[in-house]
């Protein structure tokens, strides 16, 4: 009988051996030069609201591609997501700046070719080569649409209007309040407190030296108690506003469509320190299924037509100036609303979403890094 | 042919380890294959490390995330708060579980027996995730739980989105579990014993603590396995239904997995299995075993 079980042991211990996943993927070679006959399918990884039947259903009609979407909640998730099965589960990821470098340099994406884009040579240019997708010249992604994150409120419940991120970090609305559960919400406490502390001399909320992430995580403990709920999807900060359990948030402008469309008494707007935001990119795997599929949906969602419908539903803004013309066709008064074809003192004024590395801007490797990030936010909530 | 069938058979009979063999190889090497190799995999990938910048995983050996789950007193308290819990939910559910398992076993007939039997698994057949979600509309700001006490005068209860909400909902959920074990134990408690004890001058509440409750325990402790175990490793009703301090061990696997910490997921997933592993060995001490 021991001899039977050493065997299996062995045997157990052999299997995992094999199982243990191969690391390290070679990113695509050699660019195409035209999009060639659709596969019949894609599989896609995007943020609540990025794949709507609006724009999907005709791309399928014409295409051929049928799309198959699934919702992240967090660039973690996406980056996740995209490794999972090897990289060949999805053809693409609608990634923020804070997942998009670490597919690039985990080799999980592909090299593109924007000249198999017709709508690039719209784009404003801070988001044609931007250094969340474009590493040396070479690009590996299509940038999409870009915006705010706000703060979100019942205008019934909270009064007066807020005018400053220190709402959701004050105990008067302890117990209502709700953000998102996403480590990237460190740096928006890093932002109120640039402006909060200017002692601690916050320049990038994204590159923390080690007293100022503490300062950033300190606050967050404190903001703890306060808290009513840590969102994950959007869809859940949807249901706590509908529901009433939360009355001030954290959120996205897609939210606050959302809710409005419903009925429920909500504003957001971005308050007085400014705001963290995001820079969406369709990446395309290396180890993609449906390549062509997938440039055509790249090229798709450029059009003017889809980056203004998006913009609306979502609350973003467009990359494709050429969008702005149809947002107000659309929607009388939205290419404003949304900043489209905003200045480039605008754009410059959203801190981006992007990640963290060790090495700060002055070039010392003082900064925390990402896993860091992960892991305070881990230990915060606990 | 005939004569190779014979043989065949002939094999088996003079042979008879090969037919268990056969019989016991198809489960046996699943069970090695998926269960065996899939707990070696995680427990050796809970010593590897994690690039920071590319989040891939390095076979680098080390103690780190042992480490850090020692040092964090997050940890301490997320692993605190999910086996405590788990301990209340199994708490309560044996103590709704009790006279639920003892009507059905020894005053009901045969029919209504069936009925609650029915009543009991039906839930079953719904999606855990159907459940949870109700639940949350129930206990919600605006939801039946306080509309209920508003009419009736009563203040609201805000227990939405917290740990008693959690506790409540996995209570509900795995009940089931625990009355099946329970009425079982209870069914084969004989008549006799119990007139025996009524007989000997015991009253209602000597024969329960004395005889019916010693003889239904390892029923009560087989249920508990069921509701542990289930609580200890869920992570989608904290997910969905607990608020800003409700974390379990399984939600941050969840999340470290998320963020591509698959070894540090791997050191976590161990304390659990650990615990479990020890209650096991206590449950078996109680007679669970024979109860199952």
């Amino acid at each position: 009988m021991r001899k039977h079980t050493r065997r299996f042991v062995l045997l157990a211990a052999v299997t995992a051996a094999l199982c243990v996943p191969a690391s390290g993927v070679s990113a695509g070679s050699g660019l195409p030069t035209k999009i060639g006959k659709g596969e019949g399918q894609l599989n896609l990884i995007a943020w609540e609201g990025y794949t709507q039947k609006q724009w999907v259903k005709p791309f399928q009609q014409k295409t051929g591609c049928i799309v198959h979407a699934t919702y992240a909640g967090t660039s973690d998730d996406m980056v996740t997501k995209m490794r999972s099965g090897g990289g060949t589960q999805y053809d693409g990821v609608s990634a923020s700046g804070d997942a998009s470098l670490r597919l690039i340099y985990g080799g999980d994406v592909a090299k593109v070719n924007p000249k198999l884009i017709p709508s690039f040579k719209d784009f404003i240019p801070a988001l044609k080569s931007p250094p969340h997708n474009t590493i040396k010249g070479v690009h590996y992604g299509i940038s999409l649409q870009w915006g705010p994150n706000t703060l979100l409120w019942n205008t019934k419940k909270v009064k007066p209007a807020p005018k400053s991120w220190s709402t959701i970090y004050s105990k008067k609305y302890r117990g209502k309040i709700t953000v998102p559960d996403n480590p990237i919400q460190i740096a928006d406490a890093a932002l109120y407190l640039s402006k909060a502390k200017p002692s601690l001399h916050i320049k990038d909320p994204y590159e923390l030296t080690q007293t100022q992430f503490n300062a950033a995580i300190n606050l967050l403990k404190r903001q703890k108690p306060l808290i009513k709920k840590y969102w994950a999807l959007a869809s859940a900060e949807i249901n706590l506003f509908k529901s009433g359990d939360a009355v001030i948030g954290a959120s996205w402008p897609y939210q606050t469509n959302t809710l409005k469309a419903d009925k429920v008494h909500v504003k957001d707007e971005i308050p007085k320190e400014g705001a963290t935001g995001w820079a969406d990119t369709w990446m395309m795997s290396s180890h993609a299924r449906h390549p062509n599929c997938m440039y055509k949906w790249m090229a798709w969602v450029s059009t003017p037509k889809v980056q203004a419908e998006q913009a609306i539903y979502f609350g973003e803004t467009p990359a494709n100036t050429k969008a702005c013309a149809v947002m107000n066709k659309l929607s009388p008064g939205s290419a404003k609303q949304y900043h489209c074809g905003a200045s480039k003192k605008y754009f410059d004024s959203i801190k981006f979403w992007k990640t963290p590395i060790a090495k700060c801007d002055n070039g010392r490797n003082n900064c925390v890094d990402y896993p860091r990030w992960q892991q305070a936010w881990t230990e915060m909530k606990g | 042919m005939r004569a190779a069938r014979l043989r065949f058979t002939g094999l088996f009979w003079r042979h008879r380890w090969a037919k268990a063999l056969l019989l016991l190889a198809p489960p046996l090497l699943a069970f090695a294959l998926v269960y065996l190799a899939a707990l070696v995999a995680l427990f050796l990938s809970s010593f590897w490390t994690v690039n920071a910048f590319t989040s891939e995983v390095q076979h680098i050996w080390n103690l780190d995330n042992y480490r850090l789950l020692w040092d964090q007193g997050a940890y301490h308290k997320i692993a605190l708060r999910t086996i405590g819990i788990a301990a209340a939910v199994t708490v309560a559910d044996a103590i709704l579980a009790f006279p639920l398992g003892y009507f059905m076993a020894r005053v009901a007939g045969g029919r209504s027996r069936a009925f609650i039997f029915v009543a009991v698994l039906l839930p079953l057949w719904s999606s855990y995730l159907i459940r949870v979600y109700i639940w949350q509309l129930i206990l919600a700001h605006d939801g039946v739980l306080n509309w209920s006490l508003e009419k009736v005068g009563l203040p609201a209860a805000n227990i939405g989105y917290t740990n008693w909400a959690v506790w409540l909902i996995f209570t509900y959920i795995w009940l089931p579990f625990m009355i099946l074990p329970v009425y079982g134990a209870l069914e084969r408690v004989p008549d006799s014993f119990l007139e025996a004890s009524r007989d000997l001058g015991a009253g209602g509440w000597t024969t329960f603590r004395r005889v019916l409750l010693p003889l239904a325990l390892p029923g009560v402790v087989a249920g508990s396995i069921f509701t542990f175990s289930l609580t200890l490793g869920d992570y989608i009703t904290p997910l969905l239904a607990g608020g800003a301090s409700s974390q379990f061990i399984g939600n941050v696997v969840y999340d470290s997995i998320g963020s591509q910490q698959t070894p540090f997921a791997a050191a976590f997933a161990v304390v659990p299995l650990a615990v479990m592993g020890a209650y096991l060995l206590i449950a078996r001490r109680l007679g669970a075993f024979e109860a199952l």
